[in-house]
Parts: structure tokens; sequence; C-alpha cells
């Protein structure tokens, strides 16, 4: 389905947030996640579904000064 | 006067013995970050949030930060109050702390902050809790709004990011150092060990040095002259060595008799 | 050397400086004070009424820059005056020929007792000082007088009437390495009015003595305007500008301001511009950071309490047990004819015990000639 993913719209087959994260062959351990503005816990992911519409940002800490 | 022993920085509730700060930006190799803070003896530093995807996926860098240091994640890529706010509250749910850095910038050129966007996201930022820490083109006046908003620090710019052009902001800071009620941190610009020394003699409070470190050749060495720089400077200002405030301050001590 | 002081200050004679003092801003003061190298129109702004609201600010750089080239030290001198014989009239002064006191000229013998107590004070450093009547006190008797004080003291100062470059040479070769004089006013019309007959009243004689001394190779000028006769801030300026030309045309000179300013002394007209101790402290911290190597004197003429707290505020040079009559240590410690009234009575150890509890050193040996 349609999501927005990180400003950009692509299509997923990810039911829940942990399978988005994995979709996107990212390591979730150094993720933060956001669905519609909600930051999840990570404890939450695997629960979370992922829905058709859902603003959805996958940030992590880089180098910045 | 105070000993170098016992001179402490206190900023949202943490007790800072070291007044470097550090950044974590333009680092070549992330895994000079950790030896940098060992050398350097840094205990807070910056780190910025980025979306990642499969594309642009980036190592975790607090794997590069010991857990004794203070984040300080800032707010780069806002161009609105609000995006800063949004950014911030990201960071904290994160579990980044509650220290923030402001940077909202919309000049493209020459990066310079928006004063006035990063007022107002001081003053909902504060209001939340967070320790907000502004990064501002000096200016007295703005100072001022922003101890009236809440902030926990100002940081004015020396010189813009990445100019490495030391203290061109020298007199507007010397006027912000001498009225601020808040801690003065020089943020931007300092490119050599001898102006964050300076910057430390005027009187700030501390130095947050990020480009002439990470981009230096040996950043670990870099980031320990840096920080033998702003304790030396440090001690000068302690000794009386350096500059006064440029006003008076509310007692007289030398000339006070004269009223009576 | 084309210009002499003189032409200078004939400059300032049509300056309208209560229109400049007028205009000076806080902000003006401000940028004085920061200023590393200051002109006359900084002296001029620190000199301003307006200045009065940043004496701190002042008063905290003046402490610094002396500090920074005196140390924290403080230099005692005392005077010994021999002869209070008089030819002048000078309206403001306890000499003034129409003053109907007894004459004193000490004896060589005399003088001499007079230098053993005060070397026994210590000091090491003095000034004599005489009354302007060079029948009674001619060259020869200055000269001899110089001759026995070279005995007991390291650095001998002369603070009597302007003589001519000859007749400081020869004192010079006797042993006498200083010059004190006074310019009393640089307003020439007021110097006129108070100096109305006698030698004194040529005011271009008066007003070059300081380079005519300096010229012959004195090692130290001191010059200063008698407070209480011209306006204060304007006579403060001139005698500024006088320091620094001094400074200016005789690089190896050390020159040194004084501010003594009018009380009362007997039979004594009423100052027409009476000095307060706040102007005082603004002039001496003006002096200072025009000029940061310009030495400052402050005599017994002032209160204790106002002495010690003049240590912070730029002060390099403090005389000490001071008698100002002469004959006033040995021959005649109880006398009332004294050219001014000492305020400051402490002995030579007091001033040093104070000094030293300011966190400063007395100084009573500077140097030596051979």
């Amino acid at each position: 389905m349609e999501i927005n993913l990180n400003g950009n719209l692509v299509v997923s087959k990810a039911k829940t947030l942990m399978d988005l994260v994995l979709e996107q062959d990212l390591d979730p351990s150094s993720l933060i996640a956001e669905v519609n503005l909600k930051v999840i816990p990570q404890e939450n992911w695997k629960t979370v579904p992922v829905r058709k519409g859902d603003t959805i940002e996958l940030l992590s800490l880089v180098g910045g000064g | 006067m105070t000993d170098i022993r016992n001179d402490k920085m206190r900023l949202g509730g943490i007790e800072f013995t070291n007044r470097l700060f550090t950044g974590t930006g333009k680092f070549a190799s992330l895994e000079l970050i950790a030896p940098m803070l060992e050398a350097s003896g840094s205990q807070l530093i910056t780190v910025a949030l980025r979306r990642v995807d499969k594309v642009s996926k980036r190592e975790n860098i607090l794997n590069h930060i010991p857990s004794s240091v203070t984040l300080l994640p800032n707010t780069s890529g806002a161009r609105t109050a609000d995006e800063a706010v949004r950014i911030a509250r990201i960071a904290r749910e994160a579990g980044c702390g509650k220290f923030i850095k402001i940077e909202v910038i919309t000049d493209m050129k020459y990066l310079m902050p928006d004063n006035h966007e990063t007022v107002k996201a001081t003053e909902i930022l504060a209001k939340e809790g967070f320790v907000v820490l502004p990064y501002m083109t000096p200016d007295v006046t703005v100072t001022r709004q922003l101890y009236d908003a809440g902030a926990s620090a100002v940081m004015p710019l020396g010189s813009p990011i990445g100019t490495n052009r030391g203290l061109e902001m020298k007199s507007m800071i010397k006027m912000m150092i001498a009225t601020s009620k808040l801690p003065v941190v020089v943020d931007a610009g300092i490119g050599r060990p001898s102006q964050a020394a300076e910057a430390m003699e005027m009187g700030a409070d501390a130095v947050l040095v990020n480009t002439a470190i990470a981009t230096s050749l040996d950043p670990v060495q870099a980031g320990m002259a840096f920080s033998m720089a702003v304790k030396a400077g440090r001690m000068a200002f302690l000794s009386g060595m350096a500059d006064r405030k440029l006003m008076a301050a509310a007692s007289s001590p030398l000339t006070g008799f004269l009223r009576e | 050397m084309t210009m002499s002081f003189l032409d200078k200050a004939i400059q300032f004679q049509s300056f309208d400086f209560d229109g400049y003092f007028n205009s000076v801003i806080l902000e003006d003061v401000m940028n004085s004070i920061e200023n590393d190298d200051l002109d006359l129109y900084d002296l001029l702004n620190l000199l301003s009424g307006t200045a009065q609201a940043a004496l701190e600010p002042m008063a905290q750089k003046a402490k610094k820059l002396t500090i920074q080239h005196f140390g924290k030290t403080i230099g005692l001198y005392a005077p010994i005056y021999i002869s209070d014989y008089c030819t002048n009239h000078c309206t403001y002064c306890g000499f003034n020929r129409s003053n109907g006191f007894e004459r004193t000229m000490l004896s060589m013998q005399e003088i001499e007792a007079e230098a053993r107590v005060v070397a026994d004070m210590g000091i090491r450093h003095v000034v004599i000082l005489t009354g302007e009547a060079p029948l009674m006190t001619p060259l020869s008797y200055l000269v001899n007088a110089v001759r026995i004080l070279r005995h007991y003291f390291s650095s001998i100062a002369l603070e009597i009437f302007p003589m001519d470059e000859n007749d400081y040479r020869i004192l010079k070769d006797a042993g006498a390495d200083s010059l004190t004089i006074y310019q009393e006013v640089y307003d020439p019309n007021i110097y006129r009015e108070v100096h109305p007959e006698g030698r004194k009243s040529n005011y271009s004689y008066r007003l070059l003595t300081p380079e005519r001394g300096a010229g012959i190779g004195f090692r130290a000028i001191n010059i200063g305007p008698l407070f209480g006769l011209g306006k204060p801030m304007i006579e403060a300026f001139m005698a500024g500008l006088h320091a620094s030309y001094l400074e200016q045309e005789f690089p190896d000179v050390e020159i040194s301001l004084s501010l003594p300013r009018m009380r009362k002394a007997t039979s004594c007209i009423e100052p027409r511009h009476m000095l307060s101790d706040r102007d005082f402290v603004q002039i001496m911290l003006a002096w200072r950071l025009f000029m940061p190597r310009i030495g400052i004197t402050i005599s017994t003429r002032e209160s204790p309490a106002f002495r010690d707290r003049l240590i912070h505020l730029g002060a390099t040079r403090y005389s000490a047990g001071s008698r100002t009559n002469v004959g006033g240590y040995a021959l005649k410690p109880i006398d009332a004819t004294v050219q001014f009234e000492v305020t400051d009575k402490r002995s030579v150890a007091e001033i040093s015990r104070m000094i030293r509890n300011n966190g400063y050193e007395p100084i009573l040996k500077d140097w030596e000639m051979f």
C-alpha cells in the first residue's frame, strides 16, 4: 500500500512498523520512528500497524554541529 | 576569585567541569569521535537528527559517544520555529535527553540563524521543560528576549558556520557577555585554539568547536589542543588578567566611597 | 624643538571647553575608556560632566594601568622647607609677602639638622622648598643646601622659584636631580589676577620652566595646577596637555602630575572653584587613562581617609611625615606659619603600614644619582 515515508510516496508491503524497518533494510537499534507525528518507542514496533496513507518518519542520530 | 580546580559550569542541572563543547559533524571517520572526546575531556557533544532509508543509511552515532557525555541534539534542517520544535520533541522522545540546541537557518548562503524564529522556538520548548541552548547571531536585545523566553544559555556565533574566521563578532559578543544574564557559549567559526582562548579570556562561559576539530588532520590532538586553550583562557579570566566587563557592575568598589 | 609649550597653550585659549563638554554623551566616554591610545578628545571626554557617571569603569581601568606600569608600589618622599622669604604677592598663599609673620631662612647647620631627622624617618627622596626671594636665597645658598642634602638623600627635587638654564645646570651638578614647578593656573587672565606683582607675575616664564629644566637634564619634572584658582576641568586639561607635551619632547624625562588643591592657609582667599573629592578623583583617573606612564603625586594636604583610597586609583607617590613650615622637623617643630595645612599627619612608619595593608609596597628609595 501507499505510505508517505520520509517525505516520499512509497509502496510498502509491511504490516507492522518493524516489518517496514526491516523492509527498508535498516538496523532497528539505531532508529527513531515517528508515525503520524507520534514517536513510537521501539518495544512497540512489532505491534504498531502500518496503514495506507500513514506518514512515517524513520530517523537516526547522525553527526552534526 | 575562583580557582580553576573549583571552576564549574551549571547547565540544565548538570555540572560541567570542561568548558569545551564539541560536535560530531563533518568527521571523516566516526571512529575518531570517542578518542577525541577522551583526549579533550569534552562533556557535551552535539548530534543531529536525519531521515534514513535504505539508500542513505548511516551508522548509529551513539555507538561512538560514551554515556557519560551529555548529548546536545540540534534542530538543524529546521526553517521555522515549528519545525525546530518538532525535531526537538522527536529527539527527546527518542531518548536523547532534555538538552536541545535550537538552530533555525533560512539563509542558505551564509547559514546565519534566524533570531526571530529562534526566540519563538525557545519559548515553546522551554515551557515543555527542555534545556534550551539557542544558536543565534550575536545581539544584545535578542539575548534579553531569549532570557525572557526561558533559554538556559545563549550561543552566539563567532563567525559563520564553517568559516573558521574566529571571533569576527568579537565586539558584539563582548557586549553580550557584559549584559547577559545567561551563560554565553561562543559557537561556530572558532578555527584555532588561540581563538577559543581569546573567547574565554573575554569572559565567555564556554565555547563549542566542531568543524575545526573534525576537519583537522588529527582530530584527537586538535581536541586536546582546544581543550587546553579553553582552560588557559578561562584561567586567565579567573586570574583577572583579561578584559573586564565593559560597564561597571552594580557595586563600585573603587569609587563608591565618593557617594558617601 | 621648534614650538614651545607656550605656542601650544595659546592654541587652546579660544577653545570652547564648555561647548565641547556639553556635547559629550556617555557613549563617547565609554569609547574613551575602552581606547588604548587616547588623544586630546578622549581626555576632554573623560573630564566632562558626563564622565561623572562612569567613574567606576574609569577607576577599574586606571587601577589596572597603574599596576601594569608601576607595579603595586607607592614612592615616598618628604618636603623640606628651608626658607619662607618671599617677594611675591600670590593672593592664595600662606607665604604671601603681605602676610605678616616672621620669616625664616635656615643656616647650613640647621638644614643639616632637618636632613638628619628626615633621613631617620627612612625617607631617601626629598623636595627642597623656598619662597621666591633670590636675594635672600641666592644660587650659592641653594647650591650649598643641595650639597649638604646629598649626604643624606638619594634624590633631591627642587620646588623653588623658576630659574634660568644655567642656574639649573649648576644646581644639577651640585646634586639636584628633579624639578617641581606648579603653574598654579593655566588661564592667563586668572594668572594675572592672582599674581599681580613680583617675578611670579611673568606667566610665560613660569610656563616654560618645566621645559627649561628638562632641557638641561633633570631626571624628573613634576607639574600641576593649583586647583581652586581656575575652572578645574579646564585646568586639568591644560595640565594634561602640558604633561603630554613634555613626555613627547623629553622622552627620557619622568613626568609626573600633582593635584594640589586649595583649602585655607593663613589669611588666604576663598578658592573660587572648589575642587570636590569627586572631581579630584575624576581628574586623576582621566590623567591616568590619558597618560598611562605619568606619575601622580599626592601630598599631605589630603586627608588620611582620602589618601588611603587614592592608592587604588592611580597615585604613584606620596609625601609622608611632612612638615610644611621652615625648620619643621628639627628647629621649629611647633610653628604656625605653614605654606599649607598638613591634613595627613601620619608618620612615615604609619603611612608605610597603611600602604602595605592595602596590598601595595612603599618605596623609600627608588634610585640614586651618582
